[in-house]
């Protein structure tokens, strides 16, 4: 046995209401750079529906993940090492923009610069690969909230494998169809593909945390892994050339902050924690033969952090003790193993992924109440959940390889716990034969009450921080304006964009900031104020227009091309502390 | 001028390419890749490249054979010299009209498909021409030059006169007579190879350097605590590899 620590997230489902806030501000964190305009690492996505990029699922068309070869290893499914040199000059199965979308932006200049006449002058959409004028048809969420769902939805790969499987005719009339959202980041892999199809060996997983990452100083730009993750998580930056993924922001990880989608989460939906889990017995897991016995195998790769004789493994194998400490407090530990709720999304890929979900109940609940039953009412569920057959089976396509036992079992503690707190809720006495119908008690069932719905920022997200031994080492505290190259570093090196030294991701951060407050551009805006990057002191030139007769005691700068005016003095600030 | 030529010139170009790739790599490992355009387009990439990157491979190997091998070990091996001009001209003229079509389709695509066209940056243009000329020339001596040579004089025999120049080079003692001895053709050949292996270190051509043949021979997982710092370029401490931030839109 050899313990290893793996950061884990849990979604619940049941609560996402799509409103894609986990995207944005992911976006505005990662990926809001030249090259990477269609890069979503965190993207929500309506199922049924195709994904992004679309069909990602059709791993006969996108060959990620392994199979399973006929002497009980693993390979990749495109191909094993030799099969992959040979078509590196041209890899045959790589996504094209048009699998995700080409990225554009409008022309608003012509809103103000336009003559005036009769006609309304238009914004039109200028593509960010050619610059020319372009036709959107297509996006990141084109088909959300099942827009289009009559055309686009019987392509989903999902709902395929189930027609093909087992001859299930999906309805999807828009009435009776059954929706939720399926948000999505990194699996950061116990087993991952992209990191086996890496020609450099630039993809590593590290060994403290577990986070997989792309290390952009050996990167080559092979794009192998692109093809790799059945995900479809690994993005090619077409400007830098460059292979760059979800990186579970582990400079907020380290500091023992949550990740961005996981902060800014509206519905509070996201779970992070420690996962201990036996890496000697990877392997052996993901090449489990029934691709149904892969989500109990990985079940059994998890180690219980309370176990003794896992405790002095981990000791024994350098784990520190604050993060044995974590990992006994873990809520993904507890929803994935402890009340086996959550459930990892597509086992079939063998890559064990671990970013786990709670299946959603209201597709079931739904219907019930719109049969006019009482979707609250714990016979009526149980019954529903077992005769629900076609949200069940997409439900266990998704999440168990199709096996749709451990899915309506998940379902049913959901729903048990639903209806036992109901009646607790309305000072009825539970009825304790809800919780033993599902295999739980009573008690358990508070407990898991508590952790989904009520749980605070401390409860839903149990990191430990980095060690402080390491801090040097630690991106998010380290003063870099210093390093050779410091600021300044901007624009193109010598040999095109993006080459020279690379910058810190501290100094782009502050650069990039000051950038968008000083680059809208145009003369007359230089007094406009972003309030995006206000920090809520001081009442910055530009935000409330001017006073028609100025008062004599506000000094205002002269109007002029002052590069600095509509700073806000956090701007000026964080300049002069980072410069220190 | 000759001793300038092809005694000083081949050193100096020595020198630019390990000095020039030595430095790279430890300044540059971020712009260090193939900035690959298959994203945009695949369907004449699909074909084309693999054509391209096949034949110049073959053709490298060409080279070899013709430079350092030394005609006394082919004859030893019973190989005739009409036997080996036959060979090298049909493997070879493959080999090179393979990559000669291939770079062409290749600078089609890169002119034609909007994307990838806005892709490319000065430095790849110039590179672009001394790649061509150079294959346009080792084309020219190969199969126009020697077809013309074999109808008179049976065909010119390179492993007489820049063969043997290749070889003295790397001891030091440049036999600069046996390369004025030949003819111009393949003075000029010589010359654009040389240029573009000067500025080869300087290119986007690199990525060949780092082509990942360790890839058959490592595991699939790769672990890496976070402490290591991995092999990075000097004084690259603290630095991390990321674009320059701020999405401008790219308005022409």
């Amino acid at each position: 046995m050899r313990v290893m620590a793996q950061v884990g997230m849990v979604m619940n489902l049941d609560k996402c209401i799509g409103c894609h806030t986990c995207s944005v501000t992911c976006k505005q964190t990662w990926t809001n750079r030249a090259g990477m305009e269609y890069v979503w690492f965190n993207n929500v996505e309506t199922r049924p529906g195709l994904g992004y990029p679309r069909r990602y699922e059709d791993q006969e068309k996108f060959r990620g993940g392994w199979v399973r070869t006929g002497r009980g290893k693993l390979k990749p499914r495109s191909g094993g090492r030799f099969k992959r040199l040979l078509s590196i000059f041209a890899n045959p199965v790589l996504p094209n923009i048009s699998d995700y979308y080409e990225p554009w932006t409008y022309d608003y200049e012509k809103l103000i610069d336009a003559p005036l006449g009769d006609d309304f002058p238009v914004a039109r959409p200028k593509s960010l690969l050619t610059g020319e004028d372009t036709q959107i048809t297509w996006s990141a969420n084109w088909d959300d909230d099942l827009g289009g769902a009559p055309q686009h939805a019987p392509d989903d790969p999902v709902l395929q494998r189930m027609r093909t499987k087992a001859n299930e005719d999906v309805r999807l009339e828009y009435e009776k169809a059954f929706m939720f959202y399926l948000p999505r980041i990194c699996e950061h892999c116990l087993n991952p593909s992209c990191m086996a199809s890496c020609p450099s060996g630039a993809i590593y997983k590290r060994t403290e945390d577990g986070i997989v990452l792309v290390d952009q100083d050996r990167c080559r730009g092979w794009r192998m892994c692109v093809t790799g993750c059945p995900y479809k998580k690994i993005y090619f930056n077409h400007r830098t050339g460059k292979a760059e993924k979800c990186t579970l922001c582990y400079p907020r990880i380290e500091v023992g902050l949550p990740t961005v989608c996981s902060e800014t989460c509206v519905g509070r939906l996201r779970y992070l924690g420690l996962f201990l889990y036996d890496a000697d017995r990877v392997g052996e897991a993901a090449a489990t033969e029934d691709e149904q016995q892969l989500y109990p195998a990985q079940l059994d790769l998890l180690l219980d952090p309370d176990d003794d004789e896992v405790i002095a493994a981990a000791r024994r194998d350098g784990i520190p003790e604050d993060w044995l400490a974590a990992a006994r407090r873990s809520p993904v530990y507890r929803l994935a193993k402890t009340y086996r709720i959550a459930l990892p999304l597509h086992p079939e890929f063998r890559t064990m992924p671990m970013v786990w979900y709670v299946p959603p109940l209201s597709p079931v609940v739904d219907v019930l109440s719109r049969t006019g039953h009482d979707g609250e009412d714990a016979g009526n569920l149980f019954g529903a959940i077992d005769t629900l057959r076609i949200p069940i089976g997409y439900l266990a396509e998704l999440f168990t390889a199709g096996d749709p036992a451990p899915v309506a079992s998940a379902l049913r503690r959901l729903a048990a716990m639903r209806s036992y707190l109901r009646a607790d809720n309305l000072g009825e006495t539970p009825d304790e034969s809800i919780p033993a119908a599902v295999g739980m008690t009573g008690a358990q069932l508070q407990e898991m009450y508590r952790l989904l719905a009520v749980a605070k920022y401390e409860d839903r997200y149990v990191i430990p921080t980095a060690h402080a031994e390491q801090a040097a080492q630690l991106d998010e505290l380290g003063c870099s304006l210093e390093t050779e190259g410091g600021p300044g570093m901007y624009g193109s090196g010598p040999f095109g964009e993006a080459s020279g030294r690379p910058v810190p991701v501290s100094i782009e951060t502050f650069h990039a900031l000051r950038q968008r407050q000083e680059s809208d551009g145009r003369s007359d805006t230089e007094h406009r104020y972003n309030l995006l990057n206000w920090d809520g002191s001081g009442r910055p030139e530009g935000m409330f227009p001017a006073p028609s007769e100025p008062p004599a005691a506000v000094e205002r700068g002269a109007p002029g091309p002052d590069p600095g005016a509509g700073r806000p003095p956090g701007g000026h600030d964080a300049g002069e502390s980072g410069r220190g | 001028m000759d001793i300038v030529l092809w005694a000083a010139l081949p050193y100096l170009m020595v020198v630019v390419l390990v000095g020039g790739t030595i430095w790279r790599y430890r300044y540059d490992q971020f712009g260090w890749t193939t900035r690959s355009s298959q994203l945009y387009e695949s369907r004449l990439l699909r074909f084309a490249s693999p054509l391209f990157h096949f034949g110049l491979l073959f053709v490298v190997l060409g080279h070899l054979m013709g430079l350092v091998v030394p005609q006394s070990w082919t004859a030893a091996l019973g190989l005739s010299e009409n036997g080996y001009h036959a060979l090298a001209l049909t493997l070879g003229g493959v080999a090179g009209i393979g990559t000669l079509a291939g770079i062409v389709l290749l600078i089609v695509r890169r002119r034609t498909t909007g994307p990838v066209f806005m892709a490319t940056t000065r430095n790849d243009k110039a590179m672009y021409v001394v790649l061509v000329a150079a294959i346009l020339a080792g084309l020219w001596v190969t199969l126009v030059f020697n077809a013309i040579e074999r109808a008179s004089t049976g065909g010119y025999n390179y492993r007489a006169t820049v063969g043997p120049w290749f070889r003295s080079l790397f001891w030091f003692q440049p036999d600069v007579g046996k390369m004025t001895a030949a003819p111009v053709d393949y003075r000029i050949h010589t010359l654009i190879g040389m240029l573009l292996l000067t500025i080869f270190p300087f290119t986007r051509l690199v990525h060949a350097f780092t082509a990942p043949v360790h890839y058959l021979f490592r595991p699939y997982l790769v672990y890496r605590s976070r402490d290591a710092a991995g092999p990075r370029g000097a004084g690259a401490s603290t630095a991390r590899a990321w674009s320059p931030v701020g999405t401008r839109d790219r308005t022409r």
